[in-house]
């Protein structure tokens, strides 16, 4: 019965449930990991980074129509300095809490934009980094908190490798990040992994920086009986 | 189901194609004309194909065309050069064992093809044509026709194509083939795929699914009458057989909880290798008709793209078990295998030619992919393309051409099919409306 998906169908007509259609754009609202990365550093490495880059990431984001909520895009312009701030939004960022203060905690949409529903990857690789085990853990805790819902995890990979191996590297993406889960108390009868490899990008920029955020595991919570 | 496809018969076509040799023929005179393919033709030999005779009102319909997509087909390969018909100093109008060779050869026409059709009001066809060697005065082989109907008139025109480049080459021809891709619509980010063929030079294309679903790396048995592919109809990849007669689909039998791809036919037709994830990890798998899957390999690496050797006897696959991903071929039983890739970069896709002397693969090195070939051990490494993004090579019948998907870079990046020859000349591209990917050839059609 391994292909009964339908209690925990990914959507309709077997699409990845990535955020391509969000509802709303919340640029980064993991605050615990704002707070991480203002304290190493890192947002101003990429700040720095960036600063280099500025007319090619123009570019990019002029072709890319980007519509994602981009909780590591703060490469994006008037996102370079601000530790909150995404690409793509739009709004007052005042708007924005005020709609996260109002999400339901044990709702799926929660669970995508505060808990954070994806993890990413170094380049041909399917280990677990600190901010990856961070999330997972809020994952974990989220579906322990919220047992009647099920999960897929979505493994997927950058357009750089063969279809073929491509599957498989998603493969162990998403096996690392349901292991992880399982580790942190989950039962695996809730949760189920399927590769999209390289056949559903989320960002379509052909460049490190669109690279980096299609090397991901996305959790997809279901509505469904515990199996 | 897919009921809204309209069922295909495209091997049993209304095609009851006859060859048989002409009662008139001149006894076969192998004259000195050929073209030896192996090493990459530099100067193409000139041919000319006078339009084909109309035997009868309706026949003429035909005759020109075919005469034409003859023409396409020869030239198409980069080793015959068309001489246009304004250069013919003289003209063809009875067909006829003999030719006017010094006309022929005043224009260096080395290779003359002539031909006669007729067609019956019931939409029969009827094609005749003949070979001749100009400067050796003789005909290469016999003159032959074909029996058919009219709406099959181009893989009639093929036929003779084939039949002309054989000659020539000494080699099997493969212009009487299909080719089966994934026709692609949409971003990047949501391309809509569904499965499709066509006639190798991109014409007649037919859909064999509607684009629900993702479906992935279609491939034809060694009969044509069936297709392997990927689909994710239940939300996960699972494989799938294709009836090409009838459009209907099966899930074959896979390891429980497992995601299935890269199917592939053992020469048997019958036997089909995959590849299958169960917790992460990737392994080949065999099954058998009537039997349950056979794990090949068992190995925490990822092992995928399985492909046979024409004999049957052994499979040439893809793993990372070294740290990055290379060729390795074992015995069909599975067991100890042998690395045969060690240039510089990553290796994957590979298919053995079905020759059995080479193996084509993608390689991927220093930011860029190319398709490459290489002998069954490894050795005489040669990439024949370069690009942003190259992948997965299909032979031609005959072991002479390989077509792959190109891809090009960016938010508009869209995939095409492109084909090269194995010395790396004639890179050209399918003539196709819209993006397309994961090609696979037929065998040579009967």
């Amino acid at each position: 019965m391994i292909h009964d998906g339908s209690d925990l169908s990914t959507g309709p007509h077997g699409q990845p449930a990535d955020g391509r259609t969000r509802p709303y754009h919340q640029p980064f609202p993991n605050r615990k990991l704002n707070a991480r990365l203002a304290r190493n550093g890192q947002t101003q490495d990429m700040f720095m980074k960036h600063l280099g880059k500025v007319v090619l990431i123009t570019s990019v984001l002029a072709i890319s129509a980007c519509t994602n909520a981009n909780r590591f895009g703060a490469g994006g312009p008037g996102g370079a300095g601000d530790p909150n701030g995404g690409f793509g939004s739009g709004q007052p960022l005042g708007s924005e809490m005020i709609g996260q203060g109002s999400l339901d905690p044990a709702s799926p949409a929660y669970f995508k934009e505060t808990i954070g529903d994806r993890v990413l990857f170094a380049n041909d690789t399917s280990t677990l980094n600190d901010d990856g085990r961070a999330t997972l853990a809020g994952q974990a805790l989220w579906l322990s908190n919220n047992p009647a819902y099920t999960a897929i995890i979505e493994g997927h990979a950058d357009e750089k490798g063969t279809r073929e191996y491509n599957l498989a590297l998603g493969a162990r993406r998403a096996s690392s990040a349901r292991d992880y889960l399982v580790s942190q108390g989950v039962s695996s009868g809730r949760l189920r992994t399927v590769t999209y490899g390289k056949e559903r990008p989320i960002e379509v920029c052909s460049t490190e920086e669109c690279y980096t955020k299609n090397r991901r595991a996305v959790t997809v919570i279901a509505a469904g009986a515990t199996s | 189901m897919t009921p809204f496809i309209t069922p295909l018969r495209m091997f049993a076509v209304a095609l009851a194609l006859a060859l048989t040799s002409l009662a008139t023929a001149v006894t076969a005179q192998n004259g000195p004309l050929r073209i030896d393919i192996t090493e990459g033709v530099i100067e193409p030999l000139p041919f000319a194909v006078p339009d084909f005779i109309a035997e009868n009102p309706a026949g003429a319909e035909y005759a020109a065309q075919l005469s034409r997509l003859i023409a396409a087909d020869l030239a198409g390969t980069g080793l015959f050069r068309e001489i246009p018909s304004d250069a013919f100093i003289t003209q063809v109008s009875t067909f006829s064992p003999s030719a006017d060779y010094p006309s022929w050869k005043a224009i260096n026409a080395q290779a003359l093809i002539t031909g006669a059709v007729s067609a019956s009001p019931d939409g029969r066809l009827t094609v005749k044509f003949r070979v001749f060697d100009v400067f050796s005065e003789a005909q290469m082989g016999e003159g032959l026709q074909l029996e058919g109907t009219t709406n099959a008139w181009r893989r009639m025109g093929h036929k003779v194509a084939d039949a002309v480049y054989s000659r020539i080459t000494g080699e099997g021809g493969y212009f009487d083939s299909r080719v089966v891709y994934v026709a692609e619509t949409g971003p990047k980010n949501e391309r809509k795929k569904r499965l499709a063929v066509m006639d190798y030079d991109g014409a007649n294309v037919q859909y064999l699914t509607d684009s629900a679903s993702i479906v992935l790396a279609p491939r034809f048995s060694p009969t044509g009458d069936r297709i392997l592919y990927t689909s994710y109809e239940t939300g996960f990849p699972q494989i799938y057989q294709l009836d090409v007669g009838n459009v209907s689909r099966v899930a074959i039998p896979v390891p429980a909880d497992s995601m299935t791809f890269a199917p592939r036919y053992a020469p048997d037709g019958q036997t089909v290798v995959f590849s299958a994830s169960q917790g992460g990890n990737t392994d080949i798998y065999r099954l058998r008709p009537g039997g349950s899957p056979e794990q090949l390999t068992n190995s925490p690496s990822i092992e995928t793209a399985p492909s046979y050797s024409p004999d049957g006897n052994r499979i040439v696959f893809e793993s990372d078990r070294s740290g990055s991903p290379q060729l390795y071929i074992m015995p069909a039983n599975g067991g100890e295998s042998t690395r045969i890739s060690f240039g510089a970069g990553r290796y994957g896709t590979p298919v053995w030619s079905p020759r059995g002397d080479l193996v084509a693969f993608t390689k991927q090195n220093q930011g860029r992919f190319h398709i490459g070939v290489m002998r069954t051990d490894g050795s005489e490494e040669r990439l024949l393309t370069s690009s942003f993004l190259d992948e997965g090579p299909t032979w031609a019948p005959n072991g002479r051409v390989i077509m792959f998907m190109r891809e090009s870079s960016g938010a508009g990046g869209e995939s095409s099919l492109y084909s090269v020859d194995i010395s790396g000349r004639n890179l050209k591209k399918v003539p196709l409306e819209g993006a397309a990917s994961d090609p696979a050839w037929s065998p040579l059609l009967k």
